[in-house]
């Protein structure tokens, strides 16, 4: 039996040029074309990071619950605490716990004039340089700010750690992806702390979330005069530091 | 002083990334070469024409392996094809990379469609390999012959532009990461493409005299002395850019300036100052210039220009280790340095290095008894009368 509904090669060409603009926002801008998947009136967390300096005793009981937590590898670091000792004479003597028992050594140092410790760690950045040089996108942001490393599909060409200027990248040995700090994703995202922020026995690291005006962390930086680590690399780093020394990188 | 980032005490990019840059460089120098004879004109390069042309191509089907063996997961490679993501300095590799490999094969394939063809007639299995290579057209006139001459000139036209994106894009890989202030510029781009152009140059000049030497070939003087000539403009260029470089870092005297001085005064001095500049710059420099400005004789001259060739492989390499390498030691809390020297026998050690750099030259070996990559060198007279 003829079939008289058959279009023409004129038609099928109208049409696929007609559905190539669909095809392209749908494929393209996924966002434009269905919108962002938030119910009316609800805001999205923005996660951030402080560290209040003058409170870190360098315990690195934080360096010891990454670790457990996170299945950290020997030998690599999502964070750290750095110990800083500035001499008479204006040397500065920078070393970090980086041995298995996360314990300084017990260097003589004489002349020390002034010391503090310096926790450091992703700075989850709102422009992650390690997100735009990942060549296939695996390094990316959370809707809630987080940079996280898609582990199945990092191809491991190290490329985000030599872009991030803190150091905080890795190639983990195991998985053979670039590792990182999460803020703990797993556990924020049930409503916990980062592991970090709860073995801190100071309170010199804050967690919280930036679009509450009422969290400990908005409060604490409402009150309190910071800055970030590296400026000048245009990052906008949201890891806030207060009573930072000028030594500090 | 001395205190870096704990992650940092692992150096990430390793002697294959040092082999990356410098096989990509050897290919867009080798095709450079070739395009100076089929697109402008230079004639005196014709005995090392096609020679250039198939080092481009062989180095080029091996520029990617050391990447593989890097890559923590090679088997995602393709990822980088499939989902590039666009913002990323290093998605465009695998487009770049393609687009040229698809360039060099097609021009080879024109330019020695005619040997395919003789081979072709032939009986055995090589024959075969050589029928379906030329898609079982042995159609070879001087119409055939002009008409692929025109598409030669076309892509080795083509190539040129696309030569020099490819390495200076790889330079771009490392000008463009702003948190390491030794890549940190945008002369890095130039500075690749030129020190490519002197190690593809370097190479010929190197393969041409052993190969020649082994079989007993005469060496052709007029194309020998051109490459010379070409080699020594080029390196001139490529290291006043990087003394540029230099000098631009001493004079600005920022922050990075205290840091990297240290770097070259210690970590670097060796490989840097007495190696890359002093022994494999300013040596090739004078001795190129001699060969250049005055009468030697012949045999004096091919020696000065073949050692040149040589100090000049090492200065590239050399000038790779120093960037990629040299980059990584530098702390990023600009307060000290890390170490490193890639093991023997590792994954990514010196063995698997030495190994990757020798695939290329047996595979031109295998080209060349494939279809003669000389055609014309025992028939050439070596020395033109006044040459």
């Amino acid at each position: 039996m003829p079939c008289d509904d058959r279009i023409s090669r004129r038609q099928m060409l109208k049409r696929l040029a007609a559905g190539a603009p669909v095809a392209l926002l749908v494929t393209v801008f996924p966002k434009l074309a269905f919108g962002v998947d938030r119910k009316p009136g609800e805001k999205r967390p923005l996660y951030a990071y402080a560290v209040d300096v003058s409170r870190c005793i360098g315990c690195c009981a934080c360096m010891r619950a990454c670790r457990s937590e996170n299945d950290v590898p020997a030998g690599y670091f999502r964070t750290w605490v750095e110990r800083f000792r500035v001499r008479g004479n204006g040397e500065v003597q920078v070393d970090v716990a980086a041995t298995d028992d996360f314990v300084f050594k017990a260097t003589p140092a004489e002349d020390v004039v002034k010391a503090f410790f310096v926790p450091k760690l992703c700075n989850h950045c709102e422009k992650s340089v390690c997100s735009q040089v990942c060549p296939v996108g695996a390094s990316y942001e959370s809707p809630e700010g987080v940079v996280l490393v898609d582990k199945k599909h990092c191809v491991g060409c190290g490329y985000c750690v030599q872009a991030c200027p803190y150091g905080t990248r890795f190639i983990d040995p195991v998985s053979h992806t670039a590792g990182k700090c999460t803020l703990c994703y797993h556990r924020i995202t049930r409503g916990e702390l980062p592991a970090c922020v709860l073995a801190c026995p100071k309170g010199a690291r804050m967690f919280g979330d930036l679009h509450d005006p009422k969290s400990h962390l908005s409060i604490f930086l409402r009150q309190r005069r910071y800055r970030v680590l590296k400026p000048e690399m245009g990052t906008h780093p949201k890891c806030y530091y207060t009573d930072l020394d000028l030594e500090v990188i | 002083m001395n205190y870096v980032f704990p992650n940092e005490l692992h150096v990430t990019w390793t002697v294959m990334i040092v082999l990356y840059p410098y096989i990509t460089g050897l290919v867009a120098g080798a095709f450079i070469v070739s395009s100076l004879y089929h697109v402008f004109g230079q004639k005196e390069l014709k005995p090392i024409a096609r020679f250039s042309l198939a080092s481009a191509f062989v180095f080029l089907l091996f520029a990617t392996l050391p990447l593989l063996i890097h890559l923590g997961h090679p088997e995602r490679a393709f990822n980088m094809m499939i989902t590039p993501h666009f913002t990323s300095a290093m998605a465009g590799f695998g487009y770049i990379y393609s687009s040229y490999m698809i360039l060099v094969a097609l021009e080879i394939w024109f330019v020695m469609r005619g040997d395919f063809i003789a081979r072709a007639r032939e009986r055995g299995p090589v024959a075969w390999f050589c029928r379906a290579l030329i898609l079982f057209n042995t159609d070879d006139t001087p119409a055939t012959r002009e008409a692929d001459h025109r598409i030669v000139k076309f892509l080795a036209g083509l190539g040129i532009p696309l030569a020099c994106t490819l390495h200076g894009y790889v330079g771009f890989l490392f000008g463009s990461i702003k948190a390491n202030p030794w890549w940190a510029t945008p002369l890095m781009f130039v500075i690749f493409i030129f020190s490519a152009i002197v190690s593809g140059i370097s190479v010929l000049i190197f393969h041409y005299f052993v190969v020649s030497r082994i079989n007993g070939w005469k060496i052709d003087f007029e194309c020998v002395k051109s490459l010379g000539r070409y080699l020594w403009g080029f390196m001139m260029v490529a290291v006043a850019l990087e003394l540029m470089e230099l000098l631009s870092l001493a004079y600005e005297q920022t922050e990075a300036t205290d840091v990297l001085g240290h770097l070259i005064r210690t970590k670097l001095f060796v490989s840097y100052v007495i190696l890359q500049f002093m022994l494999c710059s300013l040596v090739p420099f004078v001795l190129l210039g001699i060969t250049a400005l005055f009468k030697l004789r012949e045999r004096t001259a091919y020696l000065l220009i073949w050692l040149s060739s040589c100090l000049l492989l090492l200065q590239v390499l050399l000038m790779r280790w120093n960037v990629v390498i040299g980059g990584q030691l530098v702390s990023k809390s600009m307060r000290g340095f890390t170490d490193y020297f890639p093991g023997i026998w590792e994954k990514e050690g010196l063995i698997t290095a030495g190994v990757i750099f020798t695939l290329p030259f047996v595979l031109l070996y295998v080209f060349h008894r494939l279809v003669s990559l000389f055609p014309d060198a025992e028939k050439l007279p070596s020395i033109k009368p006044g040459a």
